[in-house]
């Protein structure tokens, strides 16, 4: 797949289920050989990654600080392995970067940074920035006259923070329509279950009340994802929130649903098992 | 408090106001402080160009964060014991590790807020902000001054902590000054003592120089409004010149001028020091803003006697 940033078109859903299968090996390789990253919250999101960065952001690898660009913002900083993957598969930097991540020369930083790293939007990293920075992102392009869309992953457990609420509100309040933010609705966190650390639902019925445009889908979805996409374009006087529920560690059948999964490095064996089973679809 | 000058806070409302006319990428946000603050001033001049996110500081920041990416000039007001806290991770990842264009109008700091008591206080944000990496923090003295600053800090590329009182001060300049980031401004020289402050303590060390000179005692006195940058040359000046410095502010001993002031003489040129400021404690509500200074180790006696005993150290 090395070839795919050369081509600028759009891909069809064959296409694009193996490429975030693609982008989920990378990660992994990255995270086996640096024994350090995040692969469970990284395979959760690897379809939305996908979908955004292959066909539905207008941006230019070529130009990363082109003005009228979509705007990334990866509020979950710590899927910054499967970010990395897709900058680089997209062609902002050699893939070959992607195995000098962390060390001390290299451009890919822990978490996303945007004064290092080609095509990173915002420093991420803290929980709980995507949604505000966005809404600024949103209501200063209005001001300037610019129809970019300001796109923003967000993890579940992220939403426990109370600044993800205080933006929902701003964002709504200025009617952010250009803001579109996803959620990575995989219900594992760190110490376990997002439902018994801290139960979040009703979450449609909390975004809703927040006056936000919501849209539920399976994040595993590829045409799910980017039908949510357009439909949240034509929303133009209210943020949306894309609810994906998904899967965390999805795709390594050992690491699923499991939250010892949330920042830990594979082993040699565990590289090997899942490299087989991520190889199979590809 | 006797007429004629303005409160810290109108000064910069105003000042805010009239530079908003003239940079139209100047954008002013608040959080629901403006008629506090006086932002308000702006915000009536130019609606479209205000922005009040409500009671929520971090939110305040990391929308002005977004604004600044896109190239805007995003300036925050807010309480300054609640930007500098409260918001303080979202300066700290967003605004300096970031080095995004954000400036910090930090008002009420101090003990100006002296109605609302020491959770209102803010003693602590000179020395949180100046160990940002990047940030560059600006206390001035009087109304004059906040006027030059406000260009200033708005054609600085990267981020800008500017601290404000509620209250104010008589005037020290009584014409605009020409103020610069890394610059220390000589206010008067004398050979004895030399007094470094910033900000409303101005004025006080100003007087204490006064009283100082008819006991016949020399006092240099700077005014440090760049706290960072720290204009070390000039300090190093007046530590081999007057071989005593008194450092005075209105902010904890520690961390704040005082203890960068320290940090700069004790290794380059090592003198006697006396820092006056709030003594590593919180203070208590007070009828008005002087006499809440003066019961916390900020009056111009206090400043008088550190004078004092600094030079009692170098004879020793």
């Amino acid at each position: 797949m090395n070839n795919l940033k050369e081509k600028d078109s759009k891909f069809d859903a064959v296409t694009l289920n193996k490429l975030a299968n693609q982008l989920r090996l990378d990660s992994l390789e990255m995270i086996y050989r640096r024994q350090a990253g995040h692969p469970g919250g990284s395979f959760s999101a690897a379809e939305i990654v996908t979908c955004l960065f292959f066909h539905c952001m207008n941006i230019d690898p070529n130009n990363p600080a082109w003005d009228e660009r979509d705007r990334f913002i990866l509020s979950k900083g710590h899927a910054s392995a499967l970010l990395y993957a897709a900058l680089a598969r997209k062609g902002y930097f050699p893939l070959a970067d992607l195995q000098n991540w962390g060390d001390l020369d290299c451009h890919l930083q822990g978490h996303p940074d945007i004064l290092k790293t080609p095509g990173v939007d915002m420093t991420s990293g803290i929980l709980g920035h995507g949604i505000a920075i966005g809404a600024g992102l949103c209501i200063a392009a209005r001001a300037q006259g610019k129809n970019y869309t300001v796109y923003t992953l967000l993890g579940d457990g992220e939403c426990q923070a109370g600044i993800i609420w205080e933006g929902a509100m701003l964002a709504s309040k200025y009617q952010c329509g250009n803001l579109i933010a996803i959620l990575d609705y995989n219900d594992v966190q760190l110490d376990g279950f997002v439902h018994e650390i801290m139960p979040m639902e009703p979450l449609i019925d909390k975004w809703n009340a927040f006056n936000c445009n919501v849209i539920e889908i399976d994040g595993h979805n590829v045409s799910e994802i980017i039908g949510a996409v357009e439909a949240a374009k034509m929303v133009e006087d209210k943020p949306t929130i894309i609810i994906a529920h998904t899967i965390k560690g999805k795709g390594v059948s050992f690491m699923e649903n499991k939250s010892e999964w949330h920042g830990k490095a594979p082993n040699k064996q565990e590289w090997e098992l899942a490299q087989e089973e991520l190889g199979r679809m590809i | 408090m006797s007429m004629g000058y303005l409160s810290q806070r109108e000064a910069f409302g105003r000042a805010l106001k009239e530079y908003g006319a003239e940079n139209r990428d100047v954008v002013v946000l608040d959080a629901d402080t403006s008629s506090s603050t006086l932002s308000k001033f702006f915000a009536d001049a130019f609606p479209d160009r205000f922005f009040n996110v409500g009671i929520a500081e971090p939110c305040l920041v990391d929308v002005a964060v977004g604004m600044a990416l896109a190239g805007f000039v995003p300036v925050i007001n807010a309480f300054s014991a609640l930007v500098s806290l409260r918001a303080l991770e979202q300066i700290r990842t967003c605004v300096s590790y970031a080095n995004t264009n954000v400036k910090i109008a930090s008002s009420y700091a101090g003990l100006s807020d002296y109605k609302d008591g020491p959770t209102h206080h803010s003693i602590m944000d000179i020395g949180i902000m100046r160990m940002l990496p990047g940030m560059t923090v600006i206390v001035p003295a009087d109304e004059l001054e906040i006027k030059a600053w406000v260009p200033v800090i708005a054609q600085h590329k990267g981020p800008v902590y500017f601290r404000l009182s509620r209250d104010g001060t008589p005037v020290v300049h009584e014409k605009e000054p020409v103020v610069e980031i890394g610059k220390g401004l000589k206010l008067r020289s004398g050979k004895d003592v030399g007094v470094i402050t910033a900000g409303t303590m101005t004025y006080r060390c100003l007087k204490a120089a006064q009283e100082l000179t008819e006991e016949g005692i020399a006092v240099t006195v700077i005014e440090m409004p760049s706290i960072k940058p720290l204009d070390t040359a000039l300090i190093l000046d007046t530590a081999r010149e007057t071989g005593a410095v008194v450092t005075v502010e209105e902010h904890s001993i520690l961390g704040g001028l005082g203890g960068a002031v320290a940090e700069v003489v004790t290794l380059h040129h090592p003198v006697p020091i006396e820092r006056v400021g709030i003594q590593d404690t919180f203070a208590r509500t007070g009828p008005d803003p002087d006499s809440l200074m003066d019961a916390f180790g900020l009056s111009v006696s206090d400043i008088v006697r550190a004078c004092k005993e600094a030079i009692g150290k170098k004879e020793q």
